[in-house]
């Protein structure tokens, strides 16, 4: 059954659309596209410090993938950007049935994806960009 | 010759094993038709009976093969209303498009101009992209109307004395709208340019006369008129196909090879490089032979009604455009739609959960969602064996998803 994918949590994240935007001096940003759907993800990120201070995106996305990108830009401020790349893993692992580490634990709520291959791009798209805006930043 | 019986829909229906299947609504079949008995049984006799590589040895099991394989050929020919040897069989529609890229198109010279539409499915866009890259011709849009149909009216600027090929859809894989394809000949024939239609989508939707409609390149798909994957045709006139140099070079698409040079076959082996698909193709040739013996006009009415059906219950569904066309004329049973704050993924996973197949997505068709503004559209894609539960379970989950996804 597939209603298990809109269940409440995502849907909240997805409706919430935390950090949807543009950031306006970001440090790095990435664009990325899905090529099986034509969905788009633009991921703007500022470092401070070390850290990540501000994150922003816009995306021409799913349900999965806003609310995806929601919990990046919720889980993402103050982390390295170390921390921050391993949410990608993090995500993986949730899409094989695992549990999800921290700091990425609100990523379980992706685990109803685990039994949609065809979604688990959806998720993963906000992450790839995440880490190419980051590789973009180290440069 | 083959009498038509009769339309009679459920028991058409009734010919599909997989849509026996409790609960489902399959209305996908755009991306891939499913298959009556008459081509599964045409296919497992031909593997239990015949199954040898074809054109080679002289034992009875490959002459078996070489004739099931021929006659698959002239029943297709017959169908488009051909001759034999126009008939090319290739691993599809995209397939067929890049032959023509490859081989009309490399003999084309630099500034020559090919016009493509913005409605064009992948496989009629970027063989053209590529070998404008390979080549340096000019690739020309030719744009839409307000409806989503090809602006004929643009034509007269856009068919220029330089314009060899006018490559268009015959019917759309995203609106249904169906090409008015005599104005494009003329146009084509006014400068000398040929004309090739991408006729997937066309097909599955009754006999297409190719000597009537005179265009000079044709390509389809197998999977998409109630044949096997794997197998498609492309159609072309004899003399285009003689003149032009063969695409892939290996065993069987020979006369003569010596060190020194190689002789080509005769068309159209001369385009059939390798083991070709041969039990696909005469799983085709069994589909082309149950399509005829179907009365069309009246499957057609049915499409249509079914068409009109799910258009008047869209019309319901609160914030949803339909993507082209919106009436019956010129159209085939596809309907694309944007529902306002539902992305046609998350549509198309909750319908399958009312046992509903749709596809959302670009449908292979980038250029015209970038021209609509959309990432995809949800697509409704009819065939001969739907039927009004269909729809209506189609508009049921839609009404519950649109709910959710608010």
């Amino acid at each position: 059954m597939s209603d298990d994918l809109y269940q409440q949590a995502i849907m909240e994240r997805a409706k919430g659309r935390v950090g949807a935007g543009r950031l306006a001096n970001p440090t790095a940003s990435a664009t990325v596209d899905n090529p099986l759907c034509g969905d788009r993800i633009t991921l703007d990120l500022s470092l401070s410090n070390g850290t990540i201070a501000a994150i922003g995106h816009h995306v021409r996305g799913c349900a999965l993938c806003q609310a995806s990108a929601a919990v990046i830009a919720a889980a993402a401020i103050g982390q390295t950007p170390d921390d921050a790349l391993a949410g990608r893993n993090s995500l993986k692992s949730v899409l094989k049935g695992e549990a999800a580490a921290a700091p990425w634990t609100d990523l379980g709520i992706f685990a109803p994806v685990q039994r949609h291959k065809s979604r688990h791009d959806c998720v993963l798209l906000p992450f790839e960009a995440l880490s190419q805006a980051l590789a973009q930043a180290k440069t | 010759m083959t009498v038509a019986m009769p339309f009679d829909a459920a028991a058409t229906r009734a010919q599909f094993p997989l849509l026996a299947r409790s609960g489902l609504h399959y209305l996908d079949s755009g991306a891939t038709s499913q298959m009556p008995q008459a081509v599964l049984d045409a296919v497992v006799r031909f593997e239990t009976t015949s199954r040898a590589n074809v054109l080679r040895s002289v034992h009875r099991l490959a002459e078996a093969a070489t004739d099931a394989y021929e006659g698959a050929r002239r029943d297709i020919a017959g169908y488009l209303n051909v001759a034999d040897d126009e008939i090319v069989f290739t691993s599809g529609t995209t397939a067929g498009i890049n032959l023509v890229a490859r081989s009309f198109g490399d003999g084309l010279q630099p500034g020559d101009e090919i016009v493509v539409s913005l409605m064009e499915h992948h496989a009629n866009f970027v063989p053209w992209q590529m070998l404008r890259d390979r080549h340096g011709i000019v690739l020309k849009i030719l744009p839409l109307t307000g409806d989503g149909r090809l602006d004929l009216g643009a034509l007269a600027r856009t068919v220029t004395p330089r314009c060899r090929l006018i490559a268009l859809t015959h019917a759309s894989n995203v609106t249904g709208a169906v090409t008015d394809v005599a104005p494009v000949v003329a146009a084509a024939r006014a400068v000398g340019a040929k004309v090739l239609l991408d006729g997937a989508q066309r097909l599955p939707h009754g006999p297409v006369d190719l000597k009537a409609l005179d265009v000079d390149f044709y390509a389809f798909s197998s999977h998409k008129m109630f044949g096997p994957t794997g197998v498609g045709v492309l159609w072309a006139r004899k003399a285009l196909l003689e003149a032009m140099p063969p695409f892939l070079g290996g065993g069987e698409m020979i006369r003569t090879v010596t060190l020194e040079r190689t002789i080509w076959a005769d068309v159209p082996h001369k385009f059939e490089a390798g083991t070709p698909p041969i039990a696909q193709a005469v799983g085709l040739g069994a589909a082309v032979r149950w399509l005829r013996t179907l009365d069309w006009p009246s499957v057609s009415a049915h499409e249509m009604r079914l068409t009109q059906r799910l258009l008047d219950g869209l019309g319901q569904v609160k914030g949803t455009r339909v993507v082209g066309p919106t009436g019956l004329q010129g159209r085939i049973p596809v309907v694309s739609f944007d529902i306002d704050g539902a992305h046609p993924h998350d549509i198309c996973q909750i319908l399958d959960g009312y046992g509903v197949a749709l596809r959302g997505g670009h449908h292979c068709a980038q250029p015209l969602m970038d021209h609509l503004g959309l990432a995809g559209t949800t697509r409704a894609s009819l065939a001969l064996y739907n039927n009004d539960a269909d729809i209506d379970a189609l508009l049921k989950g839609l009404d519950a998803a649109a709910m959710r996804l608010r």
